[in-house]
């Protein structure tokens, strides 16, 4: 497992960050794609924006952004239509056995 | 550089067999041996092998069974468009003088591994293909108001070319309301919205201007090559837009010195209903948001000139084939030798294949 997988797994969701030119490097990688200097590894922010999202059986998935860069598709615990693109949501759980989860709920419940 | 034609071509068919590699490979390229002309192996001087299975050294693997020896050969992979990119190999070969004729052959088994890239950690759990599907769906419906209805027409449409198609894994015709009341893989996907993964080979025979006339009367010219890799990560796609392919086809059209206009018919990756649209637009068939009009007034007046082997959808995709069925398909419609499936006077044509919901795309030019 890399840096990225093991801290997914005890709950931390993190991302790779240029040591030299402060670029969030997304994907996870050894080293800058910019400048290819060492990166560090640091949380990600846990708000995050809807990209687009559909819906399997009574699983809603989406595409969700943090901080302008970093996208993953996870789990929405919502219903559907609850939910649109630009909306904000909040990473509840991050988890590693295989394939990486990401669960995500509204921010704003009304 | 020089000039390089498709002097020659195979094709199984497509099914669900489960089937050995090998055995795939060398079906397609005994018809390129059965119905090309004067071709001995000592004429071949590059094999190449594109295609998803784990499977090593094909390339020498096939050559052996072939009979060949060539100077030059190896496999490609390359996910979905692992075939245009071999075929772009052997292109290079013959136009850099490194070789005289290349076969390039692509085959997959229908549980190949190339259907989910594991490496991109981006799409979570949600890694099998019909959720990248689903996000470029809704959010082509959301922007330009597409309904399923139109995109069941892409389905209806190709379902129906395939029937022609000798080769095709569906021979079924489905009414648009079928399509639409299939089974709902999401809720913005239908069964029929999608293409199978099938057992299935391809084969072409490529050679430089100066040996065109030993093999055909009717060489097929390549005359346009673009590609274009944005990225690997799904998640970084813009998700109306197959951008990847705006730039591989506009390099493409500038190579064979045309406009998109001159373009009589096309081969084009509907692995999703959804892709059609975005395709027929990005390749500058039709003008941006006019996508679904434009495929549904080919399905109202039966006009074939989009995906007339069927496509992914009728056909099926069997990955490291249907870049390389695609030219086939292509090199007939040129020489006028597609029967049923034929489109009238066709003269120049185009395929377009693409990887990991457009993270990358090819796009070839055909001339007779
Ligand atoms: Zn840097």
């Amino acid at each position: 497992m890399n840096k990225f997988e093991t801290e997914l797994k005890a709950g931390n969701f993190v991302t790779s960050e240029c040591s030299h030119c402060k670029k969030i490097v997304w994907p996870p990688s050894d080293y800058c794609d910019y400048c290819f200097k060492e990166v560090n590894w640091r949380k990600v922010s846990e708000n995050g924006t809807i990209v687009e999202l559909s819906r399997k059986e009574n699983d809603v998935f989406c595409i969700t952004e943090f901080e302008n860069k970093i996208r993953v598709m996870g789990k929405l615990d919502a219903e559907i239509h609850m939910a649109k693109p630009g909306q904000t949501v909040k990473l509840t759980k991050c988890l590693f056995n295989d394939k990486n989860g990401f669960f995500f709920s509204l921010e704003n419940k009304q | 550089m020089k000039k390089v034609a498709v002097v020659g071509y195979g094709n199984t068919k497509f099914t669900k067999d489960e089937l050995p590699i090998e055995s795939l490979l060398l079906e397609s390229t005994k018809q390129v041996f059965d119905t090309t002309k004067n071709l001995s192996q000592d004429l071949i001087d590059g094999v190449i092998v594109s295609t998803n299975d784990n499977s090593k050294y094909l390339g020498a693997i096939l050559s052996e069974l072939s009979g060949i020896k060539p100077k030059i050969s190896h496999t490609v992979e390359h996910l979905c468009s692992s075939g245009s990119s071999a075929v772009i190999s052997g292109f290079s070969y013959i136009a850099s003088g490194l070789a005289d004729t290349v076969l390039v052959t692509g085959a997959d088994k229908i549980g190949n591994p190339g259907q989910i890239l594991e490496w991109d950690k981006s799409r979570g759990e949600y890694d099998h293909p019909i959720y990248w599907a689903s996000m470029f769906t809704k959010a082509h419906k959301r922007q330009f108001s597409t309904t399923d209805e139109e995109l069941a027409i892409v389905s209806a449409k190709n379902h129906k070319q395939a029937m022609d198609n000798p080769n095709a894994y569906s021979h079924k015709p489905y009414t648009i309301s079928e399509i639409m009341n299939s089974k709902n893989v999401t809720e913005d996907l239908r069964i029929l919205d999608c293409s199978y993964s099938c057992s299935g080979s391809s084969s072409i025979l490529l050679t430089s201007e100066e040996n065109v006339k030993r093999f055909t009367d009717e060489p097929i010219w390549i005359s346009g090559i673009g590609q274009k890799t944005n990225s690997a990560s799904f998640t970084k796609n813009e998700l109306t837009t197959l951008s990847s392919t705006v730039t591989a086809a506009n390099n493409a059209y500038k190579m064979a010195k045309i406009t998109p206009q001159e373009i009589d018919t096309a081969e084009i990756h509907d692995a999703f209903s959804v892709c059609e649209l975005m395709a027929v637009e990005d390749l500058s068939l039709t003008e941006k948001n006019t996508g679904a009009m434009y495929v549904r007034n080919l399905f109202n007046t039966e006009d074939r000139k989009i995906n007339p082997r069927g496509g992914l959808i009728g056909a099926g995709h069997p990955l490291g084939a249907t870049g390389i069925a695609q030219i086939v398909e292509i090199t007939q419609q040129l020489q006028n030798k597609a029967k049923n499936r034929q489109v009238s006077n066709a003269k120049r044509g185009l395929t377009h294949n693409m990887s990991a919901a457009a993270t990358s795309s090819t796009v070839l030019v055909l001339e007779s």
